[in-house]
């Protein structure tokens, strides 16, 4: 089996947020940068343990961005993955970064293309999706199970309330949450493994950007809480009825 | 044209269905249009009251080879039908569905999409949409520079208004193609409230100390009909079932009213909640970080405050 899992570079969870240059910009100064945990944890985790079952398993990380992600994919490399592609590509737009996943894809003959649910930036949730409609795959998204038998693939996917098992036939796309797999931390073998194991850079594909971020707002700041003495909570009860209306 | 798709489940509209139409209606409105719906699967409601949430005229797509989701089948019909009646704007939820359907529409249709969006569009320069990011910690306005648009919406972001008007409707046969996934089994937790769609969620942190203790917790979200969730810890270690896990590694949330007992307002928790419109507060530790993103408090003991708040809200509901 040949795994494509596509890797994005994300700020860390306890990042600052905020943004410059006339709230266009993310103000990226002194923010670590993490392999995007939804890929990390869930989709590139679950490819290492389909190779761990089966060593004839091929794994490919892909990622879309400039040389200054090589050591988020160096990081990635260490949990596993026998060569990367990193796609020399700038932008923002999940449609253009799905079009350059797919242009990679689809030279690669593989069997099963991972990725996390979402990044935990931008949130969009799309790149997925899109490969599987650019490359006509059939897509399973949010999935918190996967399992591999011949050339039949079962998941379980979160829906409103509940779970529901798909199956369908490789090719595959799937987007992966929690559930998937269990977190771990790369080794001293996976680290200086990582060092040696190829990484390819190919030059962008000309594609078309349908959106663009116009600019970036942070959110009002609370006014501030009001507390209720712990002797009298029904006070908050009140609060929330007559004052909040939410109850 | 606007078309909202409204998704359903076991013939059942989902809640979310509701407020995209509204939105789809309020956006028609803006561009000088109408909004239609499209609705996938059978059911046995009364399509005809989405004219109370704005759509002139509701498609019902009845053939059995959709009743189970596959994405490719439901972007065909979808995309055929906004062709045929020459929708240029797509609204959908970014509910489950939502997160299948709309990539692949987008690619389909050559149209922008954006993910998340918490607000009408901006027209004033061209067509931009306020969406989250940075998992609920900031906006991002973000312009869609392609002729036919899609928008995929939070849910609990948009207001639900209704009116007496009925909407046309009309059975629409669709070709989805062959399926490419098929659905073996769906279990539902029966009697529950989504999380996704609740407007009230109780949420319980480690300050609990155990399962055992975790009747506070129902027993208050019972009485307000409310959902439950919890912080990470506890899904992991296994207190709590992992789709309740809310955060920035979890599910991102927007209730009307969101209760967090025992939890200490971690940056990655805080992500998940912090668009909820009211946040109270039930923490011993009068330094606990998630005071400072709460509207209403109480620094006290746990054991000691839910049993009176329990209490209050029985009071309340003449029980
Ligand atoms: C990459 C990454 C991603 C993460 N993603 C998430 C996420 O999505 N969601 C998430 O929740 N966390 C996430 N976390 C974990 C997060 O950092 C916190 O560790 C976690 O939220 C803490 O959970 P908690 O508040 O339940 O527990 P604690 O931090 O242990 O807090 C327990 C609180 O209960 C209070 N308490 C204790 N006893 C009582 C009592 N008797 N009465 C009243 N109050 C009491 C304490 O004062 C304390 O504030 C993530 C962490 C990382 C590194």
């Amino acid at each position: 089996m040949k795994i494509l899992v596509c890797i994005s570079k994300t700020p860390d969870t306890t990042a600052k947020i905020a943004f410059t240059d006339n709230n266009t910009k993310f103000a990226a100064d002194g923010v670590q940068w993490i392999i995007n945990p939804y890929d990390e944890w869930y989709a590139l985790i679950r490819a290492v343990e389909f190779k761990e079952k089966d060593p004839s398993t091929i794994i490919h990380l892909v990622n879309v961005g400039l040389a200054e992600n090589d050591p988020v994919i160096r990081k990635a490399l260490a949990l596993g993955g026998d060569e990367a592609i990193r796609i020399n590509y700038d932008g923002k737009d999940p449609f253009a970064v799905a079009s350059q996943i797919a242009n990679i894809a689809k030279e690669g003959g593989y069997d099963l293309i991972l990725t996390g649910k979402e990044t935990i930036d931008y949130n969009s949730s799309s790149i997925g999706g899109m490969i599987a409609a650019i490359l006509d795959m059939a897509f399973i998204s949010h999935a918190i199970k996967l399992d591999i038998n011949g050339n039949i693939a079962t998941a379980v996917r979160e829906i409103e309330g509940g779970e529901e098992t798909d199956e369908a036939l490789l090719p595959l796309i799937v987007s992966c949450q929690k559930g998937m797999a269990e977190q771990r931390i790369p080794n001293m073998k996976g680290i200086m493994g990582a060092r040696t194991k190829p990484l390819k850079v190919v030059e962008p594909a000309a594609v078309d950007e349908y959106t663009s971020i116009a600019s970036f707002e942070m959110p009002p700041a609370k006014a501030g809480v009001k507390l209720i003495p712990a002797d009298n909570p029904a006070e908050l009860v009140r609060l929330l009825h007559e004052e909040a209306r939410v109850i | 044209m606007v078309l909202v798709y409204i998704d359903q489940a076991d013939g059942q509209i989902k809640k979310s269905s509701f407020e995209v139409a509204c939105y789809g209606a309020a956006l028609a409105q803006q561009l000088s249009t109408e909004a239609c719906g499209i609705i996938i699967g059978n059911t046995s409601e009364d399509l005809s009251n989405f004219g109370n949430y704005g759509l002139k005229k509701v498609y019902s797509v009845k053939d059995a080879s959709f009743n189970n989701l596959d994405p490719q089948m439901y972007i065909a019909a979808i995309s055929g039908l906004a062709e045929k009646i020459s929708a240029n704007v797509i609204v959908l939820s970014n509910n489950t569905t939502g997160k299948a359907v709309a990539p692949g529409l987008s690619v389909k249709m050559k149209a922008g999409l954006v993910v998340g969006a918490v607000a009408l569009p901006d027209l004033s320069n061209g067509f931009s949409v306020k969406k989250s990011v940075f998992s609920g910690k900031a906006f991002a306005h973000i312009k869609i520079n392609t002729e036919t648009k899609i928008i995929s919406l939070n849910q609990n972001s948009y207001a639900v208004t209704k009116t007496d008007a009925k909407a046309e409707v009309e059975d629409y046969s669709a070709n989805g193609g062959t399926p490419k996934i098929k659905v073996v089994k769906t279990d539902k937790v029966k009697g529950e409230i989504p999380l996704s769609e609740a407007s009230i969620v109780v949420s319980g942190g480690r300050g609990l100390k155990g399962p055992e203790n975790w009747g506070l917790i129902t027993e208050l979200a019972h009485l307000l009909g409310a959902a439950t969730a919890c912080s990470r810890p506890v899904a992991d270690l296994g207190w709590r079932p992992h789709h309740e896990h809310v955060g920035q590694t979890g599910l991102a949330i927007a209730p009307n009213l969101y209760i967090a007992v025992g939890i200490s307002g971690a940056i990655q928790h805080l992500a998940g909640v912090n668009r909820s419109k009211v946040i109270v507060v039930i923490n011993k530790d009068p330094e606990a970080p998630f005071f400072k993103a709460a509207d209403y408090g109480i620094v006290g003991d746990i054991f000691e405050v839910m049993p009176k708040i329990i209490d209050a809200v029985k009071n309340l509901k003449g029980l």
